[in-house]
Order: C-alpha cells, then sequence, then structure tokens
C-alpha cells in the first residue's frame, strides 16, 4: 500500500476554539489518539469544560467535524494545568490558540519544557511570522517548529498550508508532509513565510478589491455575487456571500494585519478602502451567517421567509432580486471572455475585480511560493476555485488578458508578458501537462510517488474502447479504469453496452478492473429523464428491458472472470450505489455519500440494490441470527433512503464490506484501488451465486404493519405506503420465500424488476419523479 | 383439603430504561439469578426444598433464550434438584408464574416455588429480533399484531381520555414513586445489581421534578394527532423480580415471613385492539371467586402499561385512586415486561402487611387482548 507507517503515533491540539477542536477531530478521523487542551475559565468546576464542550458541540453540529461518532471517542478532553505533563508522550503539538505572538511564544517556553526532543510543535497561525513566533526558543525546539495552517472547515477543506522556518529540519518536514498527505488527505502546499502566506494572500486581497469595486460601482451585491461565482469558476456564495460565511467581523482584523504586515509597496495597500459600511453591520450584529445576517438576512417578519439583501448604496435591506444582467448572456454565449469585455457593470465589475487580483498573483511568484502550481492549489484547495488564478488567465488568453491591461495603461509585470509571450501559463506536450517558470522555461508538474491521476493517463494514452457515456482506460500493471463521463454521471444504457464490452475485452491483456473517475462526484444514479418519456408513453416492456439489462449487466460484473474494484467518492446514489454495491471490492474515498435513494422518486432499487444489500446483511456479523434482522436491516436503509455521511458511516449502514477499504487524499484514491485490484487478481476465484433465505409472507406483514405504523403516527404519507409494500414484497422474499428455502440472487432480482415496473405504473411514481427533476426535492405525496 | 397459598418475600431489582440506563450491559438471565438469589438471603428459606423456578419472559429468546429458568438455577447456586421452566404470558408472565405455582402446590405437587420474572429490553428488543407473524391473521386480523401504543390510542378515544386527565395520572404516578424512594419504602424491595465493578441500587426511571407543563410539550408518539405521548406510556425497561410462594403451613413450619395469602386467581381475554382493558373481567372475576366487591379492596396496585389504559380500567371498574398504586405505578417505575406480574403481585402483599389492611388486588393487561388478576388477603 502507499501509505506508509509513520512516527505520528499520537497528537495533541492546544486550543479547543472552533479550528482546534476540528482539527483535533480530523486527526481522530485519521485513526490517531488525539489530546485536545485548553484553559480551565476562572471559577470552573469542571476543568476540561472548554475541551468537552468543543467535543459535544461538534457532535451536534453541521457540517459534521467526525466522519463517525465512534472516532469522538479517541479525543481526550483535558487542560492545560492538570494535563500539560501528558505533552511529554505526543509525536506532534499542533498549536491552535489565540491569534496573539506573545501569548503563543509564552505558550511555547512552556512545551518546550516538557515535550520530547523529537516531538513536532506546529502553530495554525494564519498571520503571524513564523520568524516571531520562535524568538528566544530552544535550537530543538525552532528545528522542531513548522507552521501548518488548515482551512475552515478541516475536515473538509483540502488545502494545508506548509511553512518552515530557517532551522526546521528536513525530516521533520517530511514528515508532517506525508502524514497530512496520505493519513489527513490533504493538498499540501509548501508557502514561503510571508503574510497570509499563499491562499489569504490572495484571497483576501480579491475579497477586498471586489468591496471596494462594488461600493465604487453601481452594481449591486446580487450582481456582484452572480458575476464573482460560477462564471468565473468560484463557489455560488460568490463574495457577499463569502463575507456573510467567513464571519464579516473579521474582515476590519484581517485588513488591519494585512496592512500591517505587508510592505509599504505592496499592491493591497491600494485596495485599502472606507469600511464604515462593514463596520456599521458589525456594530448592529449583523457579523454574517453567525449572526443576524450579513449582507444578506432572512426576514422573517410577518411570517414569511423572505431572502434579502443590503443595498450599498442606501444600506437598506431589500428582498434579493432576480439578476439580469447582459454580460451574464455574453457569458453564457461566448465565455468569459464574454463577461470580462461586456461594457454593462457586471462586465466592467468583474474585469476590474479579475484584473487586479489576477496581475497581483502574477507579481507573487516566488515571494510567496516556488511556482504557479503551487498557487493554483492554494486557491483550488484553500478557496475551492475551479481554476487557479494562473489558469483563470489561460482560460482568458494570457496574450489578451495583456493587451487589456496595456490597453487601459496599466502595469505588467515581466511575468505576465513572458506568458503573453510564450502563450500560456499550462501547456501539453507528449502527454505531459507542463507549467511556465519564472525563467520563461515550462517544467512538468511533478506527482507524488503513489499519485495516480486519471486525466494524466488521459493525456497521454487513447481508451481501450469508449462510446459517448463511458470509457476504459488502461492505468498499467494489467489493471483498467472504468470511467463514466455523462452529465452528472448518470447512468444510461450506453454505460451498461460498455460494461458488457468490457467484460468481455479486459480478460484479453488486463487482469482487473477500477471503477473510478474524476467528475465532482462518483455518479448521481440512473438517468431518471428517460423513464418520464416510457411512463407516459406507457411502455413498459421497454422500461422492463432497461431494468433487466442494469440487472443482467451488474450481475455479470460481480461474475465477470476478473475482480472488480469500485472507487466512488463524493455523491454514489442510485444506480450509482448500485455499481458500487456490484463491484467485486471497494475502495471508497473518505468523503462517500453512499445511498439507496430510488424511494425519493417513488421507485425502489431495481439494478440489484434490494438483492445486494440482502446478501450484504445475510452475512453481517453484527445482526442477530434469523430471517427477519436481515430484511428489517435492508428495508430501513432502503426506505428511509439513507445516505452516508462518510466512507466509515457507509460501513456502519453496510454500504462497504468490513474489509474494504478507505482513502482519505482523493489524489491516492485511483492508486489505492488500482492496489486493491492488484491484489485481488493473484488468484482470483469468481464469486459463488449468493443465496439469501428470506421469510416470505410472514416478513412482508411484518414490514407492512410497520410502515402503516408510521402513517399513523404521521411519519410517513400516503405514498410511502405504496413504495414501502412494494419493497415489503422484494425484500421479504416474496410468496416464495420461506425460513426452509434460499432464494437466489436471481430470484430475488426478478422480484426486484417486478415491483420496480409495478411502482412505474403508478401516478404517485410519475408525480415524485417529475417533482423531483423540476424542484430537485421529494414530493412527499 | 385444598392447601392455601402464601407470598412469602417479595424483592426487585432496580427499574432502568432500557439502552441508556445501568442495566442495559447487564444480561437478563444475570440480573434474574442476582434477584433469586437476593430473595433466598432475604427470606431465609431452604433452597432443598424448592420445588421449581417459574420464570415470567415476555420474549424469550437470544440472551433470554434456551429455558432461561434452568439458566438462573444454575447461575443463582440453587441446588440441582431445583428445577426451572420459562412461562410466556407477554406482560402478565410473572404473574402467571405465581399463579402456577399456587396451582402445583393446591394439587399437592411441591411446597415452595420463586416465582420470578425478568425483561432486558435493552438486549431483547419488543417483539423479538425474528417477528414472524401469521401473514393471512396479520392480514385479515391484524389487531392479533396491533402496536400497544395504538391500542392505547383506542383506548383513550373510546373512554374520552383526555391527554390532561392522562398527564394528571404521570405526574402523580411519579410524585408518589419520588415520595417512596426519598423515604426509603422502594429500597427495601430492591436487591442491588452488581455490574463488574459498580452496584446499581436505585431506581432510574423515575423524574420526580415532573409537573403537567412539562409534559404539556411532548409530541404524540403512536397517531400523527393522538393524545399519547412518551411520557403517558411506560418506559422501555430493564428489571426483574421474584417472590417466594409457598403452603401456608410450609411457610408457618419454617417461620418464614409471610406477607399475604392468595385469595383468587382470574385471567380473561378481551379484544386485542383494546387490550388494555384486560384487567376489568380479569378482576372481575377474581372478585366472585374470592366472593368480595371491589368496595372490599384496600390496596390495588393496578399496572399502569399506559396512563389512557390504566385510566380505562379505573373508569370501568369504579377504581378508587386514593388506594391505588400509593408507591406509583410503571408509568414512573417502569415496565420490564416478564418482570411487572412478579412486581405488582409481591407489591401488593407487602403494602397490605405494611399498610396493615385485609384485601389486595393486581392486576395487568397484556398485549394481543387478555387481562390477569390476582387477590390477596392478609393471614
Amino acid at each position: 500500500m502507499t501509505i506508509q507507517e509513520t512516527v505520528i503515533k499520537k497528537v495533541a491540539v492546544i486550543g479547543s476554539g472552533v479550528m482546534g477542536a476540528q482539527i483535533a477531530a480530523h486527526f481522530a478521523n485519521a485513526g490517531v489518539p488525539t489530546l485536545l487542551l485548553d484553559i480551565v475559565p476562572k471559577g470552573a468546576d469542571e476543568r476540561n469544560v472548554l475541551a468537552s464542550n468543543a467535543i459535544a458541540k461538534m457532535l451536534k453540529g453541521s457540517p459534521k467535524a467526525f466522519v463517525h461518532p465512534a472516532a469522538a471517542k479517541r479525543v481526550t478532553p483535558g487542560n492545560l494545568e492538570d494535563d500539560f505533563d501528558q505533552l511529554r508522550d505526543v509525536d506532534w503539538i499542533v498549536e491552535a490558540i489565540i491569534e496573539d505572538p506573545d501569548i503563543k511564544n509564552h505558550l511555547y517556553k512552556r512545551i518546550d519544557t516538557v515535550r520530547k526532543d523529537t516531538t513536532i510543535v506546529s502553530s495554525n497561525t494564519s498571520t503571524i511570522p513564523l520568524s516571531h513566533l520562535v524568538k528566544g526558543l530552544s535550537d530543538s525546539f525552532r528545528q522542531n517548529f513548522l507552521v501548518v495552517h488548515f482551512f475552515n472547515p478541516p475536515r473538509y477543506m483540502r488545502l494545508l498550508e506548509l511553512v518552515v522556518g530557517a532551522d526546521t529540519k528536513l525530516d521533520v518536514l517530511s514528515t508532517v508532509e506525508q502524514f497530512s498527505d496520505q493519513r489527513l488527505g490533504k493538498g499540501v502546499v509548501h508557502c514561503y513565510d510571508r503574510p497570509g502566506f499563499v491562499a489569504n494572500r490572495i484571497g483576501i486581497f480579491w475579497m477586498q478589491c471586489g468591496y471596494a469595486a462594488a461600493l465604487s460601482s453601481d452594481i449591486t451585491v446580487e450582481e456582484a455575487d452572480a458575476v464573482m461565482s460560477r462564471p468565473v469558476g468560484i463557489p455560488k456564495t460568490g463574495l457577499f456571500g463569502l463575507f456573510d460565511l467567513i464571519g464579516i467581523d473579521l474582515h476590519p482584523k484581517i485588513d488591519a494585519s494585512m496592512a500591517n504586515l505587508l510592505p509599504a509597496d505592496d499592491a493591497y495597500h491600494s485596495q485599502r478602502c472606507d469600511l464604515s459600511l462593514i463596520n456599521q453591520l458589525i456594530e448592529a450584529g449583523y457579523t454574517g451567517r453567525k449572526g443576524k445576517g450579513g449582507f444578506y438576512r432572512l426576514n422573517r417578519s410577518g411570517g414569511g421567509k423572505v431572502m434579502e439583501a443590503k443595498n450599498l448604496k442606501t444600506g437598506d435591506y431589500a428582498p434579493v432580486q432576480k439578476v439580469k444582467l447582459e454580460s451574464l448572456k455574453a457569458f453564457k454565449t461566448e465565455g468569459l471572455s464574454g463577461l470580462l469585455n461586456h461594457p454593462d457593470r457586471g462586465g466592467q465589475f468583474a474585469w476590474r475585480v479579475l484584473s487586479n487580483t489576477l496581475a497581483y498573483t502574477a507579481s507573487l511568484v516566488t515571494e510567496v511560493a516556488d511556482n504557479i502550481v503551487a498557487i493554483d492549489r492554494a486557491m483550488t484547495f484553500g478557496y475551492a476555485w475551479n481554476a487557479g488564478p494562473f489558469a483563470l488567465i489561460d482560460q482568458i488568453g494570457a496574450a489578451d488578458f495583456v493587451a487589456k491591461m496595456k490597453d487601459e495603461g496599466r502595469p505588467v509585470s515581466d511575468f505576465l508578458n513572458l506568458a503573453a509571450k510564450v502563450g500560456s501559463f499550462y501547456r501539453t506536450i507528449d502527454g505531459n501537462l507542463q507549467y511556465l517558470d519564472v525563467t520563461g522555461e515550462y517544467q512538468n508538474i511533478p506527482r507524488e510517488v503513489g499519485v495516480l491521476l486519471l486525466e494524466d493517463i488521459k493525456r497521454k494514452t487513447s481508451p481501450i474502447i469508449s462510446n459517448q457515456s463511458a470509457s476504459l482506460w488502461d492505468i498499467g500493471d494489467g489493471i483498467t479504469c472504468f470511467e463514466v463521463h455523462t452529465k452528472v454521471n448518470a447512468l444510461n444504457m450506453d454505460v451498461m453496452d460498455l460494461i458488457d464490452q468490457s467484460i468481455h475485452v479486459v480478460p484479453k491483456n488486463h487482469k482487473a478492473m477500477v471503477i473510478y473517475n474524476e467528475a465532482s462526484h462518483f455518479s448521481v444514479g440512473a438517468d431518471i429523464n428517460g423513464f418520464v418519456d416510457l411512463i407516459e408513453q406507457k411502455n413498459w416492456s421497454e422500461a422492463e428491458k432497461i431494468v433487466a439489462k442494469g440487472q443482467s449487466t451488474f450481475l455479470a460484473l460481480k461474475r465477470s472472470p476478473f475482480p472488480v474494484v469500485a472507487a466512488p467518492f463524493g455523491m454514489a446514489l442510485g444506480g450509482g450505489c448500485e455499481m458500487v454495491l456490484y463491484a467485486n471490492a471497494i475502495q471508497a474515498h473518505v468523503e462517500s455519500y453512499l445511498g439507496l435513494v430510488e424511494a425519493g422518486v417513488g421507485l425502489i432499487p431495481g439494478w440489484g440494490g434490494c438483492t445486494a444489500m440482502l446478501e450484504r446483511y445475510s452475512v453481517s456479523k453484527r445482526l442477530p441470527k434469523g430471517p427477519m434482522p436481515v430484511v428489517n436491516a435492508a428495508f430501513e436503509t432502503i426506505s428511509m433512503a439513507k445516505v452516508s455521511g462518510s466512507a466509515f458511516d457507509a460501513k456502519d449502514i453496510g454500504f462497504l464490506r468490513p474489509d474494504d477499504g478507505i482513502t482519505f487524499n482523493r489524489d491516492r484514491l485511483l492508486a489505492d484501488a488500482k492496489a486493491k485490484a492488484l491484489e485481488l487478481a493473484e488468484n482470483y476465484e469468481i464469486p459463488e451465486v449468493a443465496e439469501v433465505t428470506l421469510p416470505g409472507p410472514t416478513g412482508r406483514s411484518v414490514l407492512a404493519s410497520a410502515v402503516r405504523d408510521f402513517k399513523v403516527r404521521g411519519l410517513a404519507t400516503e405514498y410511502d405506503v405504496v413504495v414501502c409494500d412494494a419493497l415489503a414484497d422484494v425484500l421479504s422474499g416474496g410468496q416464495a420465500g420461506d425460513v426452509t428455502t434460499p432464494l437466489s440472487e436471481e430470484d430475488v432480482l426478478a422480484l426486484e424488476l417486478k415491483s420496480f415496473i409495478d411502482l412505474m405504473q403508478k401516478q404517485g411514481t410519475l408525480d415524485r419523479i417529475k417533482h423531483m427533476l423540476k424542484a430537485g426535492k421529494p414530493l412527499r405525496n | 383439603m385444598q392447601k392455601n397459598v402464601v407470598i412469602a418475600g417479595y424483592v426487585r431489582s432496580p427499574f432502568h430504561f432500557s439502552k441508556k440506563g445501568h442495566l442495559a450491559k447487564v444480561r437478563p438471565d444475570e440480573m434474574a439469578a442476582q434477584v433469586v438469589r437476593g430473595l433466598v438471603e432475604k427470606t431465609g428459606v431452604n433452597t432443598a426444598d424448592i420445588e421449581d423456578l417459574i420464570l415470567g419472559c415476555a420474549f424469550p429468546e437470544g440472551e433470554q433464550g434456551l429455558n432461561m429458568a434452568r439458566i438462573v438455577t444454575f447461575l443463582a447456586k440453587l441446588p440441582i434438584s431445583v428445577a426451572g421452566t420459562t412461562v410466556n404470558r407477554f406482560c402478565g408472565s410473572s404473574m402467571q408464574s405465581i399463579h402456577m405455582a399456587a396451582g402445583a402446590i393446591q394439587m399437592n405437587a411441591g411446597d415452595a416455588f420463586i416465582c420470578a420474572g425478568v425483561e432486558s429490553m435493552s438486549r431483547v428488543p419488543m417483539g423479538g429480533y425474528n417477528p414472524m407473524p401469521h401473514p393471512g391473521l396479520a392480514t385479515h386480523y391484524e389487531q392479533a399484531y396491533m402496536a400497544m401504543g395504538v391500542t392505547a390510542e383506542n383506548l383513550a378515544e373510546k373512554y374520552n381520555l383526555s391527554r390532561q386527565r392522562q398527564e394528571e395520572l404521570t405526574v402523580i404516578s411519579h410524585q408518589r414513586a419520588g415520595d417512596a424512594r426519598q423515604s426509603g419504602r422502594l429500597a427495601d424491595e430492591i436487591i442491588p445489581i452488581i455490574n463488574g465493578d459498580t452496584i446499581i441500587s436505585s431506581d432510574g426511571c423515575i423524574r420526580e421534578g415532573t409537573t403537567a407543563e412539562a409534559l404539556a410539550d411532548l409530541k404524540p408518539v403512536f397517531r400523527a394527532h393522538g393524545s399519547v405521548t412518551a411520557a403517558t406510556s411506560s418506559p422501555l425497561t430493564d428489571g426483574a423480580s421474584a417472590t417466594l410462594v409457598t403452603s401456608e403451613e410450609y411457610a408457618k413450619a419454617h417461620g418464614l415471613p409471610i406477607l399475604a395469602r392468595i385469595k383468587s386467581i382470574a385471567v380473561a381475554g378481551c379484544a386485542p385492539e383494546i387490550m388494555g382493558i384486560g384487567p376489568v373481567s380479569a378482576t372481575m372475576k377474581a372478585l366472585s371467586r374470592a366472593g368480595l366487591s371491589l368496595s372490599d379492596i384496600d390496596i390495588i396496585e393496578l399496572n399502569e402499561a399506559f396512563a389512557a389504559q390504566a385510566l380505562s380500567c379505573v373508569d370501568e371498574l369504579g377504581v378508587d385512586m386514593e388506594k391505588t398504586n400509593i408507591d406509583g405505578g410503571a408509568l414512573a417505575l417502569g415496565h420490564p415486561l416478564g418482570a411487572t406480574g412478579a412486581r405488582i403481585t409481591g407489591k401488593a402483599a407487602a403494602l397490605l402487611q405494611r399498610e396493615g389492611k385485609q384485601f389486595a388486588l393486581a392486576a395487568q393487561c397484556i398485549g394481543g387482548g387478555q387481562g390477569i388478576a390476582t387477590i390477596l388477603e392478609a393471614v
């Protein structure tokens, strides 16, 4: 495996504020026992109260800091008075206390009296230069110290900025980097010891620039966010939405701190502006989403809920207006350049903010990090931009970008001129992705050992077989990768066809298959748009063909002569989940959200999901004996459309088997899945036809009465009962189910097919499907 | 000549909420064995004289399976000669075990019996692991398997029992149980349960400070617009109880502390969809067999499976609440299904002695539509 033994066996986090607590939680997620320490508040009876409360709060809060409640048990609360000596036993101490250099420095001196010589100490500071932090500390301390900067929320944000000091030992850096990358799953970016490091240096500039630009133009809050979000590949919070999310009260402090720390000639100073509007908001309690609202607020007066936005000119709130800008239309037809060159206020705003931010970023290469790759990674991992600043300039066209800057008489840095001259910051040569360094040379983008990306393979080779919905790739060492590439990776008959073909093609020259892709989600399920047409045409024979085809394809996949490893990540729902369930093994990314959610559209899993869950629960060692626990478990999972909150949760629910693997770093998922496939390919045996013992009609009556009970209690709707009855028919084993007679997979699949087609013919199901397609959420009919 | 049958000892474990309470990790066979051992020590009965351990349990499977009564004779270190049988009449199981001993004594088939009951609702789910009802009956006569909460709602509707009245009874039950605990009246009957390093010695379900206002905020749990809430239902509970049932002459000959004589017993069926009314017909039969009327009864232990259920019996029979469940009922104490029958019968006997009264009644309802009742008299 790629995960190497590490010397980090026990960790301590000091400071149980939002960041400290969640960092501790993420170490616990990775399986590391973690001590969480904070001060003893004056007069507190319960001396660990701060850390204990922080843990309790995380167990309740959302988004979940823990991948599973069991992980919380690995965090031990303590305090800085009674438990300080325990720091003697830890391998890494993470400091996440208040941003005050004196207090931090004082704490470090205390730590230095107890820590082992080899204990690594890191600070989660976001603004204080490392050189300030270690003043007056021992040689040994400075050699083992570095800045390790997490982003909020630490479980979900991939970026981890590492900053070393002049004395930091190389092996300390490599230990931390390896652990953070492999065990915590972070995207590590090496930064120089500069204010704000990389992501915040650029991110704060961008936000301040955007705020100043909006204030000095006629653009509204809604318009600014509509422009400065999806069209430029930035999350839909945009600019003002992001202020609200982060907390508006932080901005004046951050602005003052950056102004204080940055050199006098830094372009940030020119973007600073009057913050009185922000200060008024803070004073009135409008600190953002954590307060009464911010640039946006939810007005509940008058009984309803009205989303309102701040008018930047008058300071009043008014209901959010639908944005109608010609420049956004231009974006739709002409792309990013269409937006940036449009003369309306949207186009002008976008160009002013982006050109300033991108030009500023271009001036920072070698000042904040080694190269453009590090900077682009920082912005994609830390601010969730689709493309980093340099990739964005490439999208606009480096030459066009520079030409427009020059037209406006603005200064252009040497590096930007260089890119304009050679054409782009990135290029592909001989299947290798390269970046432009500051000397004007293109360099290959290095990949860490154990990182395998399909995008790299796709640059170099052509698929073994392919159609417009899916492709089969050779990923080396005799392993293939089956990639779905439809819109939102919905599964259709083309995908099934290519799986069928693959089952014949793979054994010719290869020994295993991994199912994997690099879209934002593994697969959101079967394409339900097609179902609506079939239902409206009452074309049940075609519908039956589609369901039967999926069943036979997945079954053939499972029983193929080679092992199949599914590597899900993000959402794998409905048919996407079924594809995972029919693989012979699973290597899941920790952030995997699996679920059989068909009930939401008035259906049941029809491509083997019911059968696969019965089979999994039948062999589960955690369920009591007898046929009913198996049936009840499957019924609960499917009727409630349970979706896992993580891969660990998926194991708990039963989508993952106990020996399926979990990978923390998204970039290592394919390599880990491939390793698993190679392992399975040794002496591979085709699984036997599975059998399940089901209770038959008696089991159906248990489920039916349970559902009616839910209905009486107001917890299930009229149509829920219909769907659940159809599900109960399948899971209880139909009329043929009996404790003396096991049913084969094929028997249960036939029941699935029948119930599925029965439901399709009901109006309630059509209503649910149409509502889902229109509103994006389940109809409660 | 018919022998008189007496109750010559009563003990129970503390009662605790299932899953979240202190007994959740204690196996039911172990819990029952400690309570049986406690009964033996408290009464001083010569164990060699015991004919049978009759153990009531509503869901005798899993850890409660494998004829648990026999297992408990071993765990409680009773002589190998003591037999063991596990009895199931759902919630009436351990009152049934007392009835079976009484019948056996009168048949001259033994002089001393331990009649016990246990339920770990934490460790064996209500309904069991593998409920497999007759599918035809489940379809055509679904009330045979009806959920208990729904039967309580049916009674609330039928007897027009307001939510407020149900909550008043709940508050009274908690107040009385709380007072009894405070003044040490419950400690007398409790055998502490030892679990590893911890000793569990007092009840866990009683909420002394409960007020009608606090209960009014709860949502109905069994019917969307119903009146039965979690508070007006007895909680899922872990617990065990045991009584010593002997012939009167045996008890006297061996100087055992007689609590009461069994005067009459009865069981009766009723409509399953209103199973909670079962105590009414069982009580009427038992009273008639004893030649008594309800007004003759001084002490009543009427199980509170649900407040609505208990109130329907109160209204139907004309029960005086002042002499009923005077140390609190199952709404406050908890209702470990198999253990409740021996608790309320033993409790009624103990109260008869403590209060110096003459006649007592213990009655309870049973899922599936039944009632069971026992009438006791002072010796």
